[in-house]
């Protein structure tokens, strides 16, 4: 069950993406890394910067959860119907890897998971509780021999449609972090 | 909106029109039934319409490239019909488009069994 709700933050309580995505510390055994302490808004801003980050079950409901959060995110942000999609479904992809892949269903595991606006770009966070993976030693599911797998689709297609593409070990687990840029607003509306 | 699978005969070519998201849980494992069965039967030319699926993620896609090697390597023909322009992308994305026979019309792809 998804439990917190949106809260729109003022803008010097949120890192830039990029910050995000490279300059995060390693986490320590068994934990999930620290989230971005919530507050509630106090400084108007034309564009809502929005963050929000909860736990959910090792299941497919909570793939549609995620998925769900992700695509209302993407919308409000005023992605097109295109980005949408895309950003949506490498958010899904990187979800279905924590439950299924990650935590194998194993109700006692979870997933943390985070979804922010930051104003100059969406950065997903999704990390699972699992035996950790290692993206570099995937096959490239565009090789010959590999297209006719059934598998192994997931994370090509997560680095296709984002922007930057984190991976982070946890010990246990692994930490994505997907960043999508937003296009700067333009300065006439 | 789930995954829903429907059956018609033209010209001794099975043809499934289907219908919604092909993902984990919901249409893989329709679509792995369905042509189970159909392959079971001793159906050699199958043609699935996808006309109306708006969504299919990494493991649909694992799955219709499954459905095309259990039939090819049981003597059967498995093409795609009518593909949206989101899965469209996606096949061409994932080098797909290079696997599968697809065609935009019916009786170009019934046709194409004989």
């Amino acid at each position: 069950m998804l439990i917190l709700s949106w809260r729109t933050l003022p803008l010097d309580t949120i890192s830039s993406s990029h910050e995000t995505a490279s300059k995060v510390p390693e986490a320590r055994q068994g934990e999930f890394p620290t989230p971005v302490p919530e507050e509630a808004d106090s400084n108007p801003v034309s564009t809502p910067k929005r963050r929000m980050s909860f736990s959910l079950s090792s299941t497919m409901d909570s793939v549609g959860e995620v998925e769900a959060a992700a695509d209302k995110l993407a919308e409000e942000a005023g992605l097109d119907e295109d980005e949408r999609f895309r950003v949506t479904m490498a958010v899904r992809e990187a979800a279905v890897n924590a439950v299924l892949h990650g935590n194998e269903y194993d109700p006692a595991k979870q997933i943390a998971v985070s979804l922010e606006n930051t104003g100059a770009a969406l950065v997903f966070t999704i990390a699972d509780q699992g035996r950790g993976l290692d993206p570099d030693s995937l096959p490239d599911p565009l090789a010959p021999e590999n297209l006719l797998r059934g598998t192994g689709r997931g994370i090509f297609l997560i680095r296709s449609f984002m922007d930057e593409v984190h991976f982070r070990q946890l010990h246990p687990g692994t930490e994505l972090t997907l960043v999508k840029n937003l296009a700067p607003a333009d300065p006439k509306t | 909106m789930a995954l829903t699978i429907a059956s018609r005969e033209l010209d001794g070519v099975t043809v499934l029109d289907l219908s919604g998201r092909i993902t984990l849980g919901e249409g893989s494992v329709q679509i792995r039934d369905a042509i189970r069965d159909l392959i079971g039967k001793g159906q050699k030319s199958i043609l699935l319409n996808l006309g109306d699926v708006n969504y299919i993620d990494s493991s649909g896609l694992g799955e219709l490239v499954s459905a095309f090697t259990t039939a090819k390597n049981q003597g059967a023909a498995l093409k795609l019909l009518k593909l949206t322009k989101k899965v469209h992308d996606l096949l061409q994305l994932t080098k797909l488009y290079t696997v599968f026979d697809i065609f935009d019309d019916e009786a170009s792809a019934i046709a194409s069994f004989k």
